[in-house]
């Protein structure tokens, strides 16, 4: 375990400073179009080969690991929060609490959002900028991702909310906020982390499929979801193997992460 | 809402003493109000998803009002032919009052009664869905347990990477796949829901097996089936029934994408056209549909664990 | 050993009994006709062949339903069908079609006079909102028909259609009587089965009144099969497999993939009618900035743009070579209608900011401003799901921004993007294509009358905003009251020229016609008109020995 985690920091740490780095390792940009070579396969030039208009995938997938690594995460942040403030809590307190916060939930998971993501759009101008598109984008898909994870945290706080150790914490004064927050909260960690890991790949693709809606990363700006997006016409990739570098990479990254939290996943 | 029944009748009423009648009683009482919030929730449900769809820009817009063979007096034809569902409320009880005595309504979008159209598609997506769902828990649990049974670095690194490698496919491209490679469509499902199943149920498993008394259990080399059952699962348990209430959800998300492009006729495809163009008659229907499902999903967990915890009587 | 030797000899009778049962069985399938199969890309809306509107329907009518004349699909020419012959009265008002004699429906029922009428009576009903009946509505009053004789009827119409003649080839004839109604048809095929979301079965008319020189009946198909599938990968899937034997426009790359791996299957037949193109938001009332709206509104601004847009470049990179860069609103392959002393916009990009300096623009620090000093800055929306549309989109605003211009691409879901082009007009920009099924400009009468309510760049308007567009206005009353073709090639001509100098649409290209045709099939001549790969299906035939060593 000690050496893949070993390996797993690096790979962040690599991935990270790499694209901290990519206006100088890319030097012309993600958005330049060689239009003389659209959809060439990986050269000295273009490392990974070009797009369908003749931008360059390597400095694509530099500067969209720029967004994504860091928007995603924040993302999921906000919906581990929420959840934690509708599940964990409703489950603490009980009762009619509770109920009302699974009605709310189940309510939630069933409701149609894709209008309300179709009305988000409509209410911005259309000449915004791409990174506040971006933030919006992604602020939209945390405050709208928590539900299903909040169902069972809701389960676990209700289980522990009768379990002896709150009831001997109780018993020795302990209540109200400090109660939840240091006796609750923490074993509720396994449910969060797993939420957390969870969205962020999960909100990198779905950025990409709100591109249809007119949200997201707007062009030229790259974002791995967009350059995901290209998995879609999958039938190639016998021949053009190379278009799964995002993949890979967006594979790497995430299971790297994962090896690295998952023994503080556990011990609380 | 069946297994609440089964869970009355478990409690015959012969031999009852009093105090049990009562408990009876509040037990029925506790049923009864369960049902009428259901009720209330997916009446919510439908009025809400009509709000979201009659507020979302293009409502009132339709593909064929670009055809430069109509004529002004047709497309105000077109564009008035909705008018009926302008006022939501009015709107909506028009078609509570159609469902109560049976009728549906009309899709936009396919002009043909709604009833029809689900009950000629529920069977496609109970299909994809429900064989997607129990494969998805097969193989997300099965993964889970093996990491924690047998905690060798080697389980826990394959299980993250395979779980991690799916999670990261749009789902697109995993129902692509299994049209490249002639595979049914509830296996496409699987494949998209399994790496939540695992990830959630892993690091449940994991915690309950964290706890010192279990460590304590190993120490005095009690049987690792033993502390699966006695003490693994007690904990961990209730909170995989609710992440299964949860994941049936998750399972219809997943079929929408599947069906659509795998050209599966069920009520996933159904969803995505009536989205597509705004089939209010429809997208109603189908949004009581799903928060039904769900609620019941949801509640049966809750129920299980209800029936399951022990309790002090 | 003997008994081996008389398993073996077994083996041997039971393989050769098997397989010339299935030559037999083949040979038998290829002189039937077999099935057919292709795919639709979306549900059809509707059987009903006066209703129809969109693709999938257009697809099922043009099978199923059967007409008095027939635009060849090859030709583009004007041929008999139901209707021996016909005449057009010299004011224009009056056309009238002789009857072949002795056609049945497909439910048995006989064809006569009554049915035309009763078609045309239904199709012009002011409350069936048919686009195909609006085609014919040239001024206020109704249309009417007189039975001459049970093989002969005339239809007189309130005022003169230029072009009335070919406007009958999309109207499939409905049976009067029978009680089947829509299901009764006189086309080659009929609908036997739909199964909503998935497919739908046409199996050959026995019925139909049309024979093969040697005499022997058509269609040689039994049927045909059509997948309802949206998604052109696992069209194209299907394809490569032997699940599909045709595909109707093609995307560009997947067709250099299949021209590259099966060149005999890949099938371009030049440009199409259809045009992509952008334009500025006109409209008086949009709520847009003042001085943006006073770009729009220069005849120059627009001009600059469409210079500064490398067309070729879209073309290649695009579509892969398969597409020709677009002059105006007539296509060069509609042979009689182009105007062929236009030719393409030539990529200037120096002209275009000389154009623009006209105006008062200036050049920045690499950002191009306006005489009051605004950065020039505007949207470009277009609808999700079209990535041809997509892609020319961001190279647009490559080249634009090389102007100092700064373009935000934004897709749209298609109902909110028709509602902000034509209820809202709150857009800037916006690029579509349009799908041009009539070769006639009657067919465009929607799209360049300034008071209509497709003239997309500024709709509805009470009286012409500009000195040009009351020019295209009488220009194109002009050529749609006019009986003589030459008056009528001068007048839209002129409408050509003037759409070219002032850019209200910025044409970008012309897609090429590109379909892919299993080597099964047999007969199939694609061509540029829709629907491209079977427009002759009556005639074509499925060998099922191909398909199966495919």
């Amino acid at each position: 375990m000690n050496v893949a985690r070993k390996l797993a920091c690096a790979v962040v740490v690599a991935v990270c400073a790499v694209s901290l780095a990519a206006n100088w390792l890319a030097p012309e940009g993600y958005a330049k179009q060689f239009r003389e070579t659209p959809n060439a396969p990986p050269s000295h030039q273009h490392w990974l080969g070009t797009d369908d208009v003749g931008r360059d995938r390597f400095a694509r997938v530099l500067y969209g690991t720029r967004i994504s690594l860091l928007l995603a995460p924040a993302a999921a942040l906000i919906s581990t929060a929420l959840a934690v403030l509708v599940g964990g809590l409703a489950g603490y307190l009980g009762g009619i609490w509770l109920r009302l916060a699974r009605g709310f939930t189940d309510l939630f998971l069933s409701l149609p959002w894709l209008f309300l993501l179709i009305t988000v759009r409509a209410l911005l101008p259309l000449n915004v900028s791409p990174m506040v598109s971006v933030l919006i984008t992604f602020f939209v898909l945390g405050v709208l991702g928590w539900a299903a994870s909040a169902r069972v945290l809701s389960t676990s706080a209700d289980g522990l909310r009768n379990s002896d150790f709150i009831l001997q914490a109780r018993a020795s004064g302990l209540h109200g906020p400090r109660l939840f927050f240091v006796h609750v909260l923490p074993n509720l960690k396994p449910v969060l982390y797993a939420q957390f890991w969870i969205s962020i790949p999960v909100f990198i693709l779905s950025e990409a499929n709100l591109g249809i809606l007119g949200l997201g990363v707007a062009e030229p700006m790259p974002s791995w979801g967009s350059l995901l997006r290209e998995l879609e016409g999958l039938i190639s990739f016998r021949e053009e193997p190379w278009k799964l570098a995002p993949l890979l990479l967006l594979i790497v990254v995430m299971t790297s992460f994962q090896l690295l939290l998952s023994n503080e996943e556990v011990t609380a | 809402m069946v297994s609440e029944k089964a869970l009355l009748s478990k409690l015959s009423p012969e031999d009852m003493p009093a105090t049990e009648v009562s408990q009876r009683k509040t037990l029925l009482w506790k049923i009864a109000r369960h049902l009428g919030a259901m009720a209330a929730l997916v009446l919510l449900g439908g009025l809400l998803s009509a709000t979201l769809v009659r507020l979302a820009p293009g409502f009132d817009s339709d593909e064929r009002e670009l055809d430069p063979r109509l004529n002004a007096e047709s497309v105000q034809a077109l564009r008035q032919s909705r008018a009926g569902e302008h006022k939501i409320f009015s709107f909506y009880a028009g078609y509570l009052r159609g469902a109560l005595h049976g009728d549906l309504g009309v899709s936009h979008a396919l002009g043909q009664p709604v009833q029809a159209l689900l009950s000629e598609r529920w069977p496609v997506t109970l299909r994809v869905a429900g064989v997607g769902l129990l494969l998805a828990w097969l193989l997300g649990a099965t993964l889970a347990f093996t990491a924690c049974l047998w905690q060798r670095p080697i389980y826990e690194i394959f299980g993250t990477t395979v779980s991690g490698v799916f999670l990261c496919i749009p789902a697109a491209a995993l129902a692509l796949l299994s049209v490249i490679l002639n595979k049914p469509g509830y296996l496409a499902v699987a494949l998209i829901v399994f790496p939540k199943i695992y990830r959630y149920s892993r690091n449940m498993l994991a915690k309950a097996y964290a706890l010192p008394h279990i460590t304590a259990a190993r120490a005095r080399g009690l049987g690792e089936v033993r502390i699966l059952a006695w003490h693994v699962l007690p904990i961990a348990g209730p909170q995989m029934i609710a992440l299964a209430g949860i994941t049936v959800s998750v399972a219809l998300g997943a079929s929408i994408p599947v069906e659509a492009l795998c050209g599966l006729p069920g009520i996933g495809q159904l969803a995505w056209q009536a989205a597509l163009s705004r089939d209010l008659p429809l997208l109603v229907n189908l949004t009581v549909l799903v928060t039904l499902v769900t609620l019941l999903a949801n509640s049966g967990a809750d129920v299980m664990n209800y029936v399951l915890r022990p309790h002090d009587a | 050993m003997k008994t081996i030797g008389r398993r073996a000899c077994l083996q041997i009778a039971f393989c050769f009994v098997f397989f010339s049962l299935v030559l037999t069985a083949d040979s038998a399938l290829a002189q039937s006709g077999g099935e057919l199969r292709f795919c639709l890309r979306s549900e059809p809306k509707t059987f009903d062949p006066l209703l129809v509107d969109e693709d999938a329907s257009l697809s099922i009518r043009y099978l199923t339903g059967g007409v008095l004349v027939r635009v060849n699909r090859h030709s583009q020419e004007l041929e008999p069908e139901l209707a021996e012959s016909w005449t057009i009265s010299k004011d224009g008002r009056q056309i009238t079609f002789k009857l072949r004699h002795g056609i049945l429906f497909s439910d048995g029922s006989p064809f006569s006079a009554e049915d035309v009428a009763f078609t045309m009576q239904r199709l012009m009903d002011p409350a069936l909102h048919s686009s195909t009946g609006d085609s014919f509505r040239s001024g206020s009053g109704a249309v009417s028909t007189k039975i001459v004789a049970p093989d002969e009827i005339a239809i007189i119409f309130p005022a003169p259609i230029a072009g009335v003649d070919r406007l009958f080839d999309q109207v499939a004839i409905m049976s009067a009587h029978s009680p089947k109604k829509e299901a009764a048809v006189l086309g080659p095929f009929m609908v036997a089965e739909y199964k909503a979301g998935s497919s739908v079965l046409l199996q050959r008319n026995p019925n139909y009144w049309k024979k093969d020189s040697k005499g022997r009946r058509l269609p040689y198909l039994d049927s045909i099969r059509l997948d309802i599938q949206p998604n052109r990968d696992v069209e194209m899937l299907r394809f490569k497999r032997g699940e599909l034997d045709l595909i109707n426009t093609l995307d560009s790359d997947y067709f250099d993939r299949l021209a590259s791996s099966s060149p005999g299957l890949a099938h371009d037949a030049g440009a199409t009618l259809d045009s992509d193109f952008m334009w500025f938001n006109q409209v008086a009332s949009a709520p847009i900035p003042e001085y943006k709206r006073a770009w729009f509104a220069s005849g120059n601004f627009r001009r600059a743009i469409s210079q500064a847009i490398n067309r070729d470049d879209l073309a290649r990179v695009v579509f892969g070579g398969h597409a020709q860069p677009a002059i105006g609103p007539v296509s060069t392959s509609n042979k009689f209608w182009f105007n062929s002393k236009l030719k393409v916009e030539p990529y200037r990009p120096d002209a275009a900011l000389e154009r623009l300096k006209a105006d008062g623009f200036h050049l920045q620090n690499g950002v191009l401003f306006d005489k009051s000093g605004n950065a020039v800055e505007f949207s470009i929306v277009t609808n999700a799901g079209s990535k041809p549309r997509e892609r020319m989109a961001v190279m647009v605003q490559e080249d634009l921004g090389k102007l100092g211009i700064k373009v935000n691409v934004v897709t749209l879901d298609f109902p909110s993007l028709i509602e902000r082009i034509s209820q809202k007009f709150n857009y800037e920009a916006a690029m579509l294509g349009f799908r041009n099924v009539d070769l006639d400009p009657n067919g465009q009468m929607n799209i360049w009358l300034s008071s209509a309510e497709d003239h997309a760049w500024n709709p509805q308007q009470k009286s012409p905003a500009t000195a040009w567009e009351a020019e295209i206005d009488r220009l194109m009353r002009a050529q749609a009251s006019s009986v003589d073709p030459k008056k009528r090639k001068e007048s839209f001509d002129r409408v050509q020229e003037i759409v070219a100098e002032q850019a209200p649409f910025i044409y970008l290209v012309n897609p090429n016609a590109l379909s892919a045709v299993a080597a099964s099939v047999e007969g199939a001549n694609p061509g540029i008109l829709s629907p491209q790969t079977f427009w002759n299906a009556e005639r074509l035939t499925v060998n099922g020995t191909t398909r199966a060593s495919r």
